[in-house]
């Protein structure tokens, strides 16, 4: 038998470019290979995993691998777009560049000398955050953020407030050493690789996981163990947790009167206007009672063993520690299993159960690792104590109104656990950790003509940092940093249209979007965002007069906007992932990278990044002119080069100038930056030494390794809040105190939700929808495959994910009678939407959900009219509102979390009916036109040369 | 050419740890990326942007649910691609010869330019791993990326299944089954790895580890005691606590 | 399996065109002159029909000489081969019998090729395991049975015809019956496709992709129980109770024509039953239960 020959070394290119992907936010490094063509043009041929990077160390996800479809995808915008048809009618005429950048020109530049806070810039889940802040505060306006409002400010926001970083991509466990691990209501996240090469390293080790998600899908589906949790309670087991926990007195005492703000002593004087604050000395540096000497001393003193028990009598008042407070407050009978599991839909013994195995595995599986290092006090540590157990939460914690309080309390059982930066438990990435006082505060200072008076976004410590105009009114647009939601630190673009279309807090002229399509799938009640973005005055002009939108493809945003600016693939531009933003960092070294033109452009479109540095110089805005007048940068690429921050920080730490030549970290520019770049694989990475990669906080080694390559200018440990002031001192004004007051309606709101320790509050929603005639709760679920409502116009990716079913609970399926093929009419306080069914018994009981934004608008993403994804299927977020219902006060609530603004998704409560099956999904948005045609019939990707 | 060989010098083919699949899809789209660019025919895509989209794929990944006696249900991530079986009924159904089974590595490949499209050989497979190119109308199926597991145009390291490589979880295993001593051969035999419908006689190379059972309580962690009832008892115990510190 | 119609009707054409060829192959048909050339066209005819519509179903028909060269181990390779000798042997026959030159034992090799054709065909079906339905003995008895009443009924042979479908009938009930036990006999269920089934029960929770593709197209398909019914009872009356009924009832040729047309038609639907009916154990993958 002969073996018919084969080609079996095939190069899969000429040549290979590195660089980032971006199909997600999770920035792996790729390999593409190019190979030329018939007619000698090189094209791209295989994209995969690169195996030197520190992201995704080779592996991609289907999305990366998919990319290539992505990047020659038919609904590529080809050229700027002007609107001839009315809004959302995605009729438009292609125009030039220099007819799109005079429009822009022409409307922003008399705008920016008058009122710049007209101009409203919101952009989405990009990675140049500090380079469009930095432009929307050249330009003056107060009216800038990007979407973490919507997506996870609570988990950001909670985890800096408490332990100065957060999970999200901020941080990871510390998977080679954990010996548990539980993770809350994941389905993605935004570190989407290394979560799934994390798993599978435990998974190698035989090491246990427990998924806390009502469904039992992706991760949840591997975890050894299940714990189906009704939506929005998370709150109240963590707290059961920690009531276990505490009970059986299975807490780390060393590590929380070391490293944590449990023996600062707090303020008991009632009549004090800082009662419940923390008692500091003249230094403002807090106070703890040292077990030494028995007196109080200031916590970082030398020598100094805080006493967590501490208790100190002066004037008569006895001022007992934070401990006291936290031992008082969650050894209570409410927080008891039994009490808390039917809530929960947790049986008691199985949370006593969890509370065991945490700390058998915190404290019984507990070693030392064999690594001095010295801490902020001056103590030297033989070795680094392990607490191998380690946690990971990210959007079904956070997408609820009392998302903030319970990623809080999450942050308060790993930290009583010592688990935090402890060998085995939860790690920052640099530049974590940075408590809150580190960052900057909110600005809102409007001069017309001038820059901003600071950054937009930033943490407030209390009432004084508020953006309130003179008259206590909003000063921003999205009534981000109020009363209503003080601690919004990411803005609330999910706020801006409404408020725009309803001239509250004032009216403005235009809205410039990048990259987020909000007439789709990133608003709440998508209908209604489509009738304000298309709605008229008495004179029949747009209520919001003038919208300008950045995309690459032929979105649903697109067919809103009167100007479109065409935006490159991500294989055809300069990006930059920087230490100044949201890095590549891991655990145990710093990195950033970038992307850079593997590939030129075929259509007349530019890159988003350096159309802002054109128009910035256009405008003439500080920063990107210079003295005479003159653009200051050719182009992004220039910029990432060219910039710097402070004196000798820029976008990229890679390969800077120093005194002795190349350098890294800190540095003057470098010309040959990029290539230094490309040849490295895209990436720059250096590692944090080996005794200061643990206890990161408070470990002098770290410290200083961190201003040396320039992440922060000066060494700045810091306790972990488990008592947070910031929040204390929103409670005290409510209470009466200082000179800014809030509305008296939100008083009461404040008094409970903002309290200094993790409380847990049922999902305000609960409180508007009749719980017995909405008695079930909706969720979405990103799909590994897809990205939000890019992947559609994908050939591969559209074939896993083409429409998306209701899933249903076993005993929802069976009371119903539904069959398989049938349809449902799922209402909510706010709108109803039919939709295909099917069953999942794997599901909480009280519980449907489906794959987020899978449903597209008909027209949109150069798909057919008849696309299943237009049929069949759907978007949830008809039936959420920005706005609770109301519920007869007079008033109307947002749907947002009360101490940062964060959008509660996944408050939402529905009633299910079966229907006769329709047609195609409801409610019907209509048809856009598509800018750029369809997408061909048969497609066979092949580069041949 | 469609007789089967008595033997092969190897049997190359994969492990699939079902504890560990999450599900994710991204060793469907490696393997369509690189059997796109490379072994015979592109996998097209017929109404790829149109109401009915369906295409070639060598490799998909399915879902079920298990429905214990008692306790919750259990979700599994279910990867499939050819399984390389020994007695490969769709190499012996093929009227051309363009199925075979390579004697070196037991792979089993199609002849691109044999085949007529009959469709035969996916009917004899019972695990769906043989699909029809909707364009060229010739049968692909894994070639468990035989172009490039000797590849001397890749480096070393890479010389393994596309699908394998991709994979975040590392559920997927690529070795010698023949060989008792190879990793994968030890992963089978330490968590017993099993054949997909063996009463089908069809001798599948390919084997999966079954998940490790699920929600079962670790009998190791002790009941936690308390220490003493309420906060005042608290408070004394942790005085106590303090001392010793 | 998906009721491919270039399958269903080469399967019945060729059966039909085979078996009258056999039977003129037997000389049990007139062979000679106007009317033997009648017979010979008429079987030629419907099996060159039956083998081109088959054609109709490859990818690449360009290639078909290639389907020659596996007869050792593929029943598709000897069908191939059979049915070339078959249409060459009673070629030879018949141009020779036409004229008068009747060399019977040609004849009874070429009879013999015919039935070898047809029993080719199903073996191509019965010896996939995969399709438990197919996988019996009673499915080369019944394509080799339809194929002989075929010819006896188009030979006109009214009392074998009469005693064939009566049999036939009753074979056909009893590989029904079979056929619709044999899934669940041949132990194959989600369980043992998934390895799942030792720890509880199995089902599909989502299926790999959100669309059909080559897979479900051409073997998960799903007849409703009712459509099965109505089927099966208009096979039993239109291949056998009618034709026998009019053949029992004084000759005419009106009639013993609408028998052929009668028979024709039940057997067409016995073979979109045959295709639609049978369960492929890869629908164990996408949702479909063994019974
Ligand atoms: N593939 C892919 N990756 C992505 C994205 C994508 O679209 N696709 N999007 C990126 C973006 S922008 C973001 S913000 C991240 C989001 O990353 P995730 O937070 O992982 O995203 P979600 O899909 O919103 O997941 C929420 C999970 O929480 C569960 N859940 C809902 N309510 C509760 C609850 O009350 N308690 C518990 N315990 N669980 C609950 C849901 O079932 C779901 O599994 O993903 C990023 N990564
Ligand atoms: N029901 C429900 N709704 C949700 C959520 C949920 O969990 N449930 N999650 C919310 C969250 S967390 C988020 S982050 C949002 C995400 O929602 P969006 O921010 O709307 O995300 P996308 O759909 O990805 O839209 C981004 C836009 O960017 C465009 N784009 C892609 N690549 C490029 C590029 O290279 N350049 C430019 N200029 N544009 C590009 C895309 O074409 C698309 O139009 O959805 C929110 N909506
Ligand atoms: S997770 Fe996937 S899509 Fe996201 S960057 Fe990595 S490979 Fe690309
Ligand atoms: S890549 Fe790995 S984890 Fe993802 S579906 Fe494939 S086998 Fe499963
Ligand atoms: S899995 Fe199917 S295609 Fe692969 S060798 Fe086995 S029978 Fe053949
Ligand atoms: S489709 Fe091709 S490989 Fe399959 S049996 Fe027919 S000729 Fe052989
Ligand atoms: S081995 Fe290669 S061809 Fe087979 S499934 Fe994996 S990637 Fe696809
Ligand atoms: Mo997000």
């Amino acid at each position: 038998m002969t073996t018919p020959k084969i080609d079996l070394h095939p190069k899969p290119g000429d040549r290979v470019a590195k660089t980032t992907c971006y199909m997600c936010a999770c920035r792996c490094g790729i390999d593409v290979h190019l190979k030329k063509d018939a007619g000698g043009t090189e094209r791209v041929a295989y994209i995969e995993g690169n195996r030197d990077h520190p992201v995704n160390r080779g592996v991609l996800c289907a999305k990366g691998s998919a990319g290539i479809m992505q990047h020659l995808s038919p609904a590529r915008l080809r050229a700027p777009l002007k609107r001839t048809g009315p809004r959302g009618s995605g009729q438009f005429e292609e125009i030039g560049w220099d007819e799109a950048l005079q429009m822009v020109t022409d409307r922003l530049g008399p705008l920016r000398k008058t009122a710049p806070e007209k101009l409203a810039f919101f952009t989405g889940r990009d990675q140049s955050q500090s380079f469009t802040s930095f432009w929307a505060q050249a330009y003056g306006t107060p009216n800038y953020a990007a979407h973490g409002g919507f997506c996870s400010v609570n988990m950001a926001a909670a985890g800096i407030y408490t332990m100065g970083g957060a999970f999200w991509e901020f941080g990871q466990p510390d998977w080679e050493r954990t010996e548990l691990f539980m993770i809350f209501g994941v389905a993605e996240d935004h570190d989407s690789n290394p979560i799934k090469m994390g798993l599978g390293r435990l998974k190698a080790r035989g090491v246990k996981v427990i998924g806390v998600n009502p469904v039992r899908t992706g991760y949840n589906a591997v975890a050894d163990e299940w714990v189906g949790i009704t939506p929005g309670t998370d709150g109240l087991f963590i707290l059961s947790l920690i009531h276990c926990l505490l009970r059986a007195g299975k807490i780390d005492l060393d590590y929380l009167a070391r490293f944590t703000n449990a023996p600062v002593l707090v303020n008991e004087d009632p009549k004090s206007p800082e009662h419940g604050l923390l008692l500091t000395d003249d230094n403002g540096r807090a106070l703890v009672m040292d077990r030494a000497t028995g007196k109080p001393a200031a916590f970082d003193a030398k020598g100094v063993r805080p006493d967590l028990a501490g208790k100190l009598r002066r004037a008569g008042l006895t001022h007992r520690s934070v401990f006291h407070h936290i031992a008082d407050r969650y050894l209570d009978r409410a927080y008891a299993p039994e009490v808390v599991g039917p809530s929960c839909g947790i049986a008691p013994e199985r949370i006593e159960a969890i509370a065991a195995e945490l700390a058998h595995a915190a404290f019984d599986k507990s070693f030392e690792l064999d690594r001095a290092w010295t801490d902020f006090r001056g103590e030297t540590h033989q070795s680094m104590r392990a607490r191998p157990v380690s946690f990971h939460a990210m959007r079904g914690i956070s997408a609820h109104s009392n998302g903030f309080q319970t990623a809080r309390a999450l942050h308060l059982l790993q930290i009583l656990l010592g688990s935090v930066e402890a060998p085995g438990g939860f790690r920052f990435k640099p530049p974590y950790p940075k408590p809150a006082t580190a960052h900057p505060k909110p600005h809102s200072g409007v001069t017309p003509g001038q820059p901003l008076d600071g950054p937009h976004l930033g943490f407030v410590q209390g009432p004084d940092d508020l953006c309130l105009k003179e008259d206590g009114s909003p000063a921003r647009i999205d009534k981000a940093f109020t009363w209503e939601n003080p601690m919004s630190a990411h803005g609330m673009m999910h706020m801006v249209i409404s408020n725009a279309h309803a001239g509250d807090p004032y009216p403005i002229d235009t809205l410039f979007l990048y990259m987020a399509n909000m007439a789709w799938n990133s608003s709440m009640s998508t209908g209604r965002v489509m009738e304000m973005l298309t709605d008229t005055d008495e004179n029949g002009d747009y209520v919001i007069p003038n919208i300008i939108y950045s995309d690459a493809y032929s979105s649903e945003m697109v067919a809103y906007a009167d100007l479109v600016l065409p935006d490159t693939t991500y294989l055809e531009r300069h990006d930059c992932i920087s230490l100044l933003d949201r890095p590549i960092c891991e655990a145990d070294a710093a990195a950033d990278a970038i992307r850079w033109p593997v590939v030129e452009p075929d259509r007349d479109v530019r890159g988003f990044q350096s159309v802002l540095v054109d128009l910035g110089a256009r405008l003439g805005l500080p920063g990107f002119v210079n003295d005479d007048g003159s653009a200051k940068y050719q182009d992004y690429a220039d910029y990432m080069v060219n910039h710097e921050r402070r004196p000798g920080v820029g976008p990229l730490a890679g390969w800077r100038v120093g005194e002795k030549g190349l350098t890294h970290g800190r540095g003057t520019p470098n010309a040959g930056q990029i290539d230094a770049y490309v040849a490295n694989g895209g990436f720059w990475m250096e590692h944090v030494p080996e005794n200061a990669q643990y206890f990161k906080p408070w470990n002098m080694a770290y410290q200083e390794w961190a201003v040396d390559i320039g992440l922060f200018d000066k060494a700045t440990p810091y306790l972990f809040s488990l008592w947070s002031e910031p929040l204390r001192r929103f409670q005290l004004a409510a209470e009466g105190h200082g000179h800014r007051q809030p509305p008296d309606h939100l008083r009461a709101r404040i008094k409970t939700t903002l309290d200094p320790l993790p409380i847990w509050y049922p999902p305000l929603e609960d409180g508007h929808a009749d719980p017995v005639e909405y008695p079930i709760h909706a969720l979405t679920q990103r799909p590994a495959a897809m990205y939000h409502s890019w992947g559609s116009q994908n050939a591969w990716l559209r074939q896993i994910h083409g429409h998306n079913p209701m899933y249903l609970p076993t005993e929802l399926w069976e009371k119903h009678n539904f069959q398989e093929g049938d349809w449902a009419r799922v209402t909510s306080q706010h709108g109803e939407i039919t939709v295909p069914v099917a069953q999942q018994a794997a599901l909480n009981r009280h519980t449907i959900w489906t794959w987020n934004a899978i449903g597209k608008r008909r027209g949109a993403w150069a798909l057919d009219d008849d696309a299943p994804e237009a049929k069949k299927g759907f978007l949830l977020n008809h039936l959420i509102h920005e706005l609770l219902p109301p519920k007869g006060d007079g008033l109307r609530w947002s749907n947002s979390d009360p101490v940062t603004g964060q959008a509660a998704w996944f408050d939402l409560r529905v009633k299910v009916e079966k229907v006769p099956a329709p047609k195609q999904s409801y409610p019907d948005t209509g048809r856009q036109g598509s800018p750029v045609g369809r997408g061909p019939h048969r497609v066979a990707q092949q580069v041949k040369p | 050419m469609t007789a089967l060989p008595e033997t092969t010098e190897r049997k190359l083919g994969l492990v699939i740890d079902l504890d560990t699949c999450v599900g994710c899809h991204a060793c469907v789209t490696a393997c369509k990326g690189w059997n796109t660019q490379n072994y015979g025919a592109p996998l097209g895509d017929d109404d790829a942007y149109g109401a009915a989209p369906s295409g070639a794929f060598l490799n998909r990944i399915h879902s079920f649910e298990v429905q214990p006696d008692e306790g919750a249900a259990q979700t599994v991530h279910f990867p499939k691609s050819c399984l390389h079986c020994d007695d490969a009924p769709c190499v012996t159904v093929c009227p051309t010869g363009a199925s075979y089974k390579r004697v070196e590595d037991g792979i089993v490949l199609v002849n691109e330019t044999d085949c007529i499209g009959c469709g035969l050989c996916a009917w004899a497979c019972p695990y769906g791993a043989r699909e029809m190119d909707p364009i060229e109308g010739v049968m692909k199926k894994c070639t468990l990326c035989v172009d490039r597991i000797y590849n001397e145009a890749l480096p070393e390291e890479d010389r393994v299944p596309a699908c394998v490589r991709t994979c975040p979880a590392g559920a997927r295993h690529f070795g010698d089954l023949a060989d008792p001593d190879s990793d994968v051969s030890q992963l089978v035999a330490a968590r017993g790895g099993m054949d997909l419908m063996p009463e089908q006689e069809t001798k599948p190379v390919n084997k999966y580890l079954p998940p490790r059972p699920r929600d079962e309580i670790d009998v190791l962690a002790p009941f936690l005691e308390r220490v003493d009832e309420g906060p005042k008892g608290f408070l004394g115990w942790l005085d106590r606590a303090l001392e010793r510190l | 399996m998906h009721p491919a119609p270039s399958l269903i009707f080469f399967s019945t054409l060729s059966g039909l065109g085979l078996g009258l060829l056999a039977f003129l192959g037997l000389g049990l048909a007139p062979t000679e002159g106007l009317t033997g050339l009648i017979f010979f066209a008429l079987a030629f005819a419907l099996t060159g029909a039956g083998l081109l519509s088959s054609t109709l179903h490859l990818g690449h028909p360009e290639r078909a000489l290639k389907a020659f060269t596996q007869w050792r181990t593929s029943w598709l390779s000897r069908e191939a081969w059979v049915a070339v000798a078959a249409l060459s042997v009673m070629g030879l026959y018949a141009l020779l019998a036409m004229p008068g030159l009747r060399l019977a034992p040609l004849g009874w090799l070429g009879a013999l090729l015919c039935l070898g054709t047809v029993g080719s065909t199903a073996m191509i079906y019965a010896q996939l395991k995969t399709v438990p339905r197919w996988h019996q003995p009673t499915t080369p008895l019944l394509f080799l049975g339809y194929a002989i009443t075929a010819g006896a009924l188009l030979s006109g042979r009214v009392s074998w015809t009469v005693v064939l479908l009566i049999v036939m009938a009753a074979l056909q009930v009893l590989a029904w019956r079979r056929g619709d036990a044999a899934l669940a006999k041949s132990g194959t269920t989600t369980g043992t496709a998934t390895g799942l089934g030792g720890r509880g029960r199995v089902r599909l929770f989502e299926p790999p992709h959100t669309g059909g593709n080559y897979l479900t197209r051409e073997m998960v398909f799903r007849v409703g129980r009712k459509h099965r019914v109505t089927l099966r009872t208009l096979v039993l009356i239109l291949a056998f109770a009618l034709p026998a009924l009019l053949l029992l009832l004084p000759f005419s040729h009106w009639l013993a024509a609408i028998a052929v047309v009668s028979h024709v038609v039940g057997m067409l639907a016995q073979r979109w039953l045959f295709f639609a009916e049978a369960e492929h154990a890869v629908g164990l993958y996408y949702g479909q239960s063994a019974a």
